[in-house]
């Protein structure tokens, strides 16, 4: 099954080598409907936002013009210590957010294909955090996190964990970290669902033969399980680092960036240039930066993948 | 096959349910069914001052008086009120024809020309009769580019029974007795803090450093435009906040307060003081809302150097210059902000004009609370205080950058020093991109 | 011994996993049918002694102008957005999965990272130009502006989950119904469809979903009754001069029921529609 690499094109049939022109027109005119759908209206704003990328366009200041500044927006941006400062921080909430939910997804995928009564009810659990809205994650753990009538600063005082009541979000560390305790919660179950339906993809076959061999169940872990997770492994990874790198709604309800710019990641400084400072081009500048490096991430995904399908 | 088939024919069955069951907003500055109505579309907000079921009422009896005109009202919350206003503006044609405007952008819209100047709408005898404060809500460069319509300013609240169990009989006069008086109650444990603000890291934070650095007798720029806070007295409100923080003088949840917390913990008695615009009197002192009902006193804000020093968030209705009926839509402004509406609307705002605060009917139109506390009398009082935040184009910068480095102050990140230093630095540059 | 331990290890683990998934929505409930005072009590009320609906009815009986009537509208409006996406990705969406699945051509098969390129683009990209285009179709302020731009932008993404999964059906069923007399078209309607349920449910649920919660597009082109959604309504819960955080509660439960009781109706299609296709890339 897992010889046919879905990245590599799959050789036309023999029998239907007379009908190869159909086919071709076939197999285009198949795909022309989604391609009219997605870049119909993407294509036009895409090519619209590189050009105003390329000029100074800061609609405070009509009189200015918009005049053609090449990579004038783009070095600018590259030469911002604040731009740098985002990036930084958008960078730390990816690897942190990411690691943690790899590593508990993989952990909750493994119990789940474990046998135990409940194990049904336990799949359908995973599945609220995962459908709930992510504005509405926002909104539940900044309640929860509420310095005065929050449940988080109740339950530590009952329980003896802290002695006074805390103010999780006004201090730009602890403000980073809760923020990235709601994406984690509402994230893991992604990794969970995807993990769990690739081990049971894997041969029950497999680990009788580790077993045979003597394995202990970490070693048929690290021996077994693990390396046939790569793959989905990689998918996690990639998926979680385009939408951890693009992360607005979440800092946008729960902290506006604050404190003291704690949580200023680079979705939210974009919005901020082009919205609140009405400086466009460079908004677009920044909108272009921040496609690049995902599309490399990308890239890097398609090279990653591929090389797995070869060993 | 059947299963597919079921859940498409399902899927889609339920799509046209749903789209019959929403229908479609008719397409912008299309005219209504039925006639050559004119229609307006008017971006308000939905929150303090006038109710939307306020608004909803008086644009109802507009189109009454008015059939040949249709307004299409949209609210949207304070936070998105800015963006949809220049979303409107860079979309050209079909987009808002009023908009409510906050006093801090007038100077940001009208350079940006999003915004009509209405100078020569604005007679020399309605001038005369509106407040300053409220005038200067719409001002940039000395032309009017908006019609005054919300009228608010921040107060100061206190709890009458702590502060009378403090051992105190008048409010505070200065920010040094209001510490006094909080140190004096958190010493008794009357309270664990004594004062909540607002210091969330967004224009609220920007507002309160404006009335410490006021009352302490700084400003921001000085006539030429060129920052004036990093100053002895800019230090000095700086190091009050900072220093009432660390002596939990302030209650440290302030710094992820915005005034609905503010509101809510001063209304359960977890302050003795608070800072607030006019909507929190009536609701400390409803019972359904408050444990402190009867006692949440409205008084002057605080002063140091100055007598007091509040800060405008007056509101204006303004034009797009892309309407294409602009004379209704002025028509639709004057109607919103005539006497006689706002007399009779007076129980959530106070009018702009300045004749109505000697009308007996405005006294008799507040409510009982507001006429107890004699409300419109502290307010004609505290308009003589009125101080406006930055009238410049590039405020949206200049508020965050200060919000941020007022932040960073406040959470230990910086020195006050250090802080405005970088504060004015930035502001600095900011300025210097937009004179290039 | 040596079964017992790992036993009640398991139990322990599972009973901490489903702790922690459940009390912050329950909490969230909880604060839903907590009464005004007692969702500002210190300490916490854990357990609210006078429940109360009245937010529910409150919602659902609301009228005219008033937030809780608009709110409705919102849920309406995100059913029909979130609908309306899901049919367009599946239809559309599995003719072109198909031929990138089966129907190689030279050139024709790299076509479909151009497609996924369009995944890697901030949404903020978009809005920047877009609203031009935008208020020339007079599409801001309709469903039909958030439906075309979000099936856009979903769409590459199903096709990629769609196409994963009918690479793994057997060729063989398709070229026996193709030598028994069907066209191509026939043979994908009458073989392939119908096994490939699983992975259709699973792409319409990620498909809904991403419809349903997204947020900032929304917040920019809608503004009207008629046109916002559930996640920009339920942000003017908490603006910073009206936060009602009963409201904000009760909203938060109502609109995460239609996503959440979506997913668990069809639950046994998404581990099976995932299993054997995205998780193979």
């Amino acid at each position: 099954m897992a010889t046919t690499s879905p990245l590599q094109p799959v050789p036309p049939r023999h029998s239907r080598l007379t009908h190869t022109q159909q086919e071709r027109f076939l197999a285009w005119a198949l795909i022309a409907p989604a391609f009219l759908v997605v870049f119909a209206l993407i294509f036009a704003p895409i090519v619209r936002a590189f050009w105003m990328s390329l000029h100074v366009i800061d609609l405070k200041r009509p009189a200015l013009g918009q005049p053609f500044v090449g990579a004038g927006n783009y070095l600018d941006i590259l030469q911002d210590a604040t731009f740098w400062a985002s990036v930084g921080r958008t960078a730390y909430f990816m690897v942190v957010s990411i690691s943690l939910e790899v590593v508990l997804g993989v952990a909750v995928a493994l119990l789940l294909n474990q046998h135990f009564k409940g194990r049904g009810l336990l799949r359908a659990l995973v599945l609220i955090p995962w459908a709930l809205p992510i504005t509405i994650d926002a909104i539940m753990w900044k309640w929860i996190y509420n310095p005065t009538y929050g449940a988080l600063n109740s339950l530590l005082y009952q329980m003896g964990v802290i002695t006074s009541y805390r103010t999780w979000l006004s201090d730009p560390v602890s403000a980073m970290h809760m923020v990235i305790i709601a994406d984690v919660w509402k994230t893991t179950p992604l990794v969970i669902l995807l993990t769990l339906a690739a081990l049971q993809t894997i041969p029950p076959a497999l680990y009788e033969a580790a077993r045979v061999d003597g394995a202990n169940a970490w070693r048929s872990f690290w021996s077994v399980t693990l390396p046939l997770l790569r793959p989905v492994l990689t998918i996690i990874l990639v998926i979680r680092t385009m939408d951890a790198f693009k992360v607005f709604d979440i800092i946008y309800i729960m902290t506006s960036g604050g404190p003291s710019d704690g949580t200023k990641v680079i979705a939210y400084y974009t919005y901020l240039e082009a919205f609140s400072f009405l400086r466009q081009g460079r908004g677009a500048a920044l909108a272009w930066l921040m496609t690049l490096f995902i599309g490399m991430m990308a890239f890097l995904y398609i090279r990653l993948v591929n090389r797995e399908t070869e060993y | 096959m059947r299963v597919t088939v079921r859940i498409i024919s399902v899927l889609l069955i339920l799509a046209i349910l749903a789209a019959c069951a929403a229908p479609v907003a008719a397409p912008t500055g299309a005219p209504a069914a039925g006639g050559e109505k004119t229609v307006l579309r008017a971006l308000f907000m939905q929150q303090a001052g006038y109710q939307q079921s306020d608004i909803e009422a008086i644009t109802q009896e507009f189109e009454t008086q008015n059939p040949d005109v249709d307004i299409q009202l949209d609210f949207v919350a304070y936070e998105a009120l800015h963006d949809k206003i220049i979303t409107s503006a860079a979309s050209g044609a079909g987009g808002y024809d009023v908009v409510l405007m906050d006093c801090i952008w007038p100077a940001e819209f009208a350079s940006a020309e999003f915004i009509l100047d209405v100078t020569d709408r604005i007679s020399e005898d309605m001038k005369a009769d509106i407040w300053p404060g409220a005038l200067e809500a719409v001002q940039w460069q000395g032309r009017l580019y908006g019609m005054p319509w919300l009228n608010d300013v921040l107060y100061l609240y206190y709890n009458r029974a702590m502060l009378e169990q403090a051992g105190f009989t008048e409010p505070p006069k200065t920010w040094s007795e209001l510490r006094e008086m909080g140190m004096a109650a958190k010493d008794q444990g009357l309270v664990e803090y004594p004062f909540i603000e607002y210091f969330q890291q967004e224009e609220g934070l920007t507002i309160a450093f404006a009335y410490y650095l006021f009352a302490f007798g700084g400003s921001f720029f000085d006539d030429e435009g060129k920052p004036t806070f990093n100053s002895p007295e800019g230090l000095a409100a700086l190091n009050f906040m900072v220093s009432g923080l660390q002596d939990g003088l302030i209650n440290p949840a302030s710094l992820e307060s915005t005034y609905e917390e503010v509101r809510r913990t001063f209304s359960q008695g977890g302050s003795l003081f608070s800072v607030n615009w006019a909507y929190q009197l009536n609701l400390a002192n409803d019972p359904a809302e408050s444990q402190i009902a009867g006692d949440a006193i409205v008084t002057l804000m605080p002063g140091e150097q100055e007598t007091s020093a509040t800060i405008n968030g007056g509101m204006g209705l303004a034009i797009m210059r892309a309407s294409q009926n602009p004379d209704k839509a002025w028509e639709y402004i004057q109607y919103l902000s005539s006497k006689d509406v706002q007399k009779r609307y007076a129980q959530n705002a106070l009018p702009i004009w300045k004749s109505l605060f000697d009308d007996p009917a405005l006294l008799e139109a507040q409510p009982a609370v507001a006429q107890e506390q004699d409300f419109v009398n502290v307010s004609k009082q505290q308009y003589a205080f009125l101080r406006n935040r930055p009238i410049v184009p590039y405020y949206s910068e200049t508020s965050e950058i200060i919000a941020r480095e007022v932040q960073a102050a406040l959470t230990g990140a910086k020195t006050p020093e250090q802080a405005l230093a970088d504060a004015e630095g930035e502001v600095l540059k900011v300025r210097e991109q937009y004179m290039q | 011994m040596r079964r017992l331990l790992p036993q009640v290890g398991l139990y322990a683990a599972a009973l901490l996993v489903a702790a922690i998934i459940l009390a912050p929505p329950i909490w969230l409930f909880i604060s839903s049918i907590s009464s005004s005072a007692e969702l500002l009590s210190v300490p916490v009320h854990w357990i609210p002694e006078a429940p109360t609906f009245e937010r529910y009815v409150q919602v659902i009986t609301a009228t005219g102008g008033e937030s809780a009537a608009n709110f409705r509208r919102s849920l309406l409006n995100s059913l029909a957005v979130a609908l309306l996406v899901t049919t367009i990705c599946i239809t559309v969406g599995a003719l072109a999965a198909y031929s990138f699945a089966r129907m190689s051509f030279a050139g024709h098969g790299n076509l479909i990272y151009v497609l996924l390129l369009s995944y890697t683009l901030p949404p903020i990209m978009l809005v920047i130009p877009l609203f031009r285009v935008m208020g020339d179709l007079g599409l801001t302020n309709t469903i039909q502006g958030l439906v075309i731009i979000y099936a856009s932008l979903i769409m590459p993404f199903a096709i990629w989950i769609l196409r994963s999964y009918f690479q793994t059906i057997p060729a063989d069923l398709e070229d026996a119904a193709m030598i028994d007399g069907c066209t191509r078209l026939q043979a994908l309607a009458r073989v392939i469809l119908p096994i490939s349920a699983p992975g259709i449910v699973a792409t319409a649920l990620f498909c809904f979903l991403a419809s349903w919660e997204e947020f900032l597009i929304a917040l920019i082109f809608t503004s009207s009754p008629a046109a916002k959604t559930i996640p920009v309504a339920i942000a003017e819960f908490t603006g910073r001069h009206a936060i009602d955080y009963g409201m904000m509660a009760t909203g938060g439960v109502i609109a995460a029921l239609p996503p959440i009781a979506i997913a668990l109706v069809f639950q046994r299609y998404l581990i099976s529609g995932l299993s054997s296709g995205a998780v193979k890339g």
